[in-house]
């Protein structure tokens, strides 16, 4: 029997929240950390979570009833306690595939993390998860080159990549900023890395950075005889201006770009991405504005969202947080989202904060970047934390060497393939760090100053974003 | 303070990827490697190249690799035979891990005179 139009307010529990509901193998699935206002019960709360992110509106709307809405809506199917937390509570939110077009991340985002997050009966909000379906996943094109093929291209196996970038920040000349990406690439580094907010300011136009940049690499290559990189950062104001950048890069040889995926954008992202893959082009992805999403545990969207989501949209390295350095990052969560970035099929796991289970298909990975803070001794703890599949990144622990960056790369490079040696020998690399490096630095005195340089620097805040575990 | 002590014309500035800012390997520690990617289930291939000709990405295969062998005196063996037939190449051993198509490790153990 057909319905009938009954205008006015209704609950949105009587339409989205549907305890009962079995969520398909094609829907995609959210959870949410709703904080509701006072005196609003839990699965309204939900269900207006369900109906303001998909097809809800306010108040019943006659056009309601030209559709089927009970198909395209959101479904909020599960309520669940957040450990150690009663302000707040985890909402289960399951929408279907055709809510969404094939391969917009764009899309996804606007209607997961769009008006729902100024509602008036929330408190705050925060996207913990997201289950890609398989169906969805095959829509996008995923990371340009991914883990296999760049490690094929650069000839690197066994091994972390190692990085450096070049500080400072702002203001260097190109030919002297040049000069710094020559010194660390000659000494053993792999990469080197624009900063973030290195884009085209007068200091250094893009143009001549690329150009003196790519002399750099050509001859670290001639010296050492192996292959070598930078970032050549091309986010820039409109998306025209990046892929002129891009095509240049292309046209002087460059192996790889850079492109900030927040700030950028995700449209941006995207079509660079794709552009990467079908020009034989790696992509470094830089997270900048990611803490301003990410960092506050009641709202936002948490980082292992947006790691499926740019593993989605593309790019060949992604920035993840060290545990070790001077940047938040709890381990377990890290764990979670580096399984995120690399592996096939993630399991759920609550103790990484891990919801869904996630299956990638063939969709290629994405390197972890470890940045921010690090130097030689946290060497041991980052290839036990990070294994093979990751760059090591040491900007100030590279250039900060008293003897230069071509030293302070050489100590890197001895210190990671002295850990790689150790590890494969079976030692525990996180226990016996101190002996492995110090054996090494026998043969390096590039190594040996380095360790005497930063022996006393430590990182030891607390984590503001913990994982939700009860301590009650 | 110390120069880093490296240029064009010094052929000894020239490397060969992972292990190769590491002294050469002792027997011993070559010994320990071939256990590593024995125990990670990868087969073992032999690779040699002349130095003037190290760059590219193909080097030539000494035989095939040696898919199923877990016997690290054979793989060892083989290391030295590819060396003594052609002792001025650089020899390189691999791990390759099928199921990431992609080697797993690779690591030159002889180390010809460098161009």
């Amino acid at each position: 029997m057909a319905k009938t139009y009954d205008a006015g307010v209704k609950e949105y529990r009587e339409t989205y929240w549907m305890p009962d509901y079995t969520p398909k193998d094609t829907d995609i699935l959210a959870c949410f950390k709703v904080t509701p206002q006072d005196g609003v019960p839990r699965e309204e709360v939900a269900a207006a979570v369900a109906a303001e992110s998909s097809t809800g509106t306010w108040t019943t709307v006659w056009t309601d009833l030209l559709t089927d809405l009970d198909y395209y809506k959101g479904r909020a199917y599960a309520i669940e306690d957040v450990p150690g937390d009663d302000t707040c509570f985890y909402a289960f939110i399951a929408y279907p595939i055709d809510l969404f077009e094939e391969g917009s991340i764009v899309n996804v985002m606007t209607s997961l993390v769009g008006n729902v997050f100024g509602f008036k009966a929330l408190r705050a909000l925060r996207l913990e998860d997201v289950r890609f379906p398989i169906a969805y996943v095959m829509t996008c094109n995923g990371p340009p080159q991914g883990i296999q093929l760049e490690r094929d291209i650069l000839n690197k196996y066994g091994r972390p990549l190692l990085g450096c970038t070049i500080k400072p920040k702002l203001g260097l000349s190109a030919k002297n900023y040049g000069r710094a990406c020559y010194e660390g690439l000659r000494g053993g580094l792999d990469f080197t890395k624009d900063d973030e907010n290195v884009n085209s300011q007068p200091f250094m136009r893009w143009r001549a950075r690329f150009d003196f940049v790519m002399e750099a690499i050509l001859k670290a290559e001639a010296e050492t005889g192996e292959r070598k990189g930078h970032y050549l950062n091309v986010t820039a104001a409109t998306s025209d201006e990046m892929m002129k950048r891009a095509e240049y890069a292309k046209e002087i040889g460059a192996p790889i770009i850079m492109h900030d995926y927040i700030t950028g954008g995700w449209s941006a992202n995207t079509q660079l991405a794709q552009w990467c893959q079908d020009n034989g082009m790696l992509l470094h992805i830089h997270r900048a504005m990611h803490a301003v999403l990410d960092r506050n545990p009641h709202h936002g969207i948490h980082f292992r969202v947006l790691t499926k989501l740019l593993r989605l949209s593309g790019g060949d390295h992604l920035h993840s947080g060290t545990v070790v350095g001077k940047l938040e990052g709890d381990r377990e969560a890290t764990l979670g989202w580096i399984d995120i970035m690399r592996d096939s099929y993630v399991k759920e796991d609550r103790s990484r904060g891990i919801f869904f289970d996630q299956d990638w298909g063939a969709m290629p990975g994405v390197l972890p970047v470890a940045s921010g803070g690090i130097h030689v001794w946290h060497m041991p703890a980052l290839v036990n934390i990070f294994g093979d599949d990751s760059v090591l990144q040491f900007g100030g622990g590279t250039l900060g060497h008293p003897w230069g960056n071509a030293a302070g790369a050489a100590a890197n490079r001895v210190a990671v393939e002295a850990c790689v040696e150790a590890r494969n020998m079976g030692r525990e690399l996180e226990k016996e760090g101190k002996d492995i490096l110090t054996a090494a630095a026998k043969n390096s005195p590039e190594l040996a100053a380095a360790m005497e340089t930063w022996k006393e620097i430590k990182f030891e805040f607390d984590t503001v974003d913990k994982l939700d575990v009860s301590h009650k | 303070m110390q120069d880093y002590e490296s240029s064009l014309s010094d052929t000894s500035s020239r490397k060969f990827e992972t292990f190769s800012y590491l002294p050469s390997f002792t027997p011993e520690q070559t010994r320990q490697q071939i256990e590593y990617i024995v125990s990670k289930g990868w087969n073992p291939g032999i690779e040699h190249t002349e130095p003037e000709n190290a760059h590219g990405h193909y080097w030539y295969m000494w035989k095939l690799p040696m898919f199923g062998e877990t016997d690290v005196d054979v793989i060892l063996k083989e290391v030295e035979a590819c060396h003594a037939a052609h002792p001025n190449n650089h020899v390189r051993l691999l791990g390759f891990d099928n199921f990431a198509q992609s080697a797993g490790a690779s690591m030159v153990i002889y180390r010809g005179q460098t161009v």
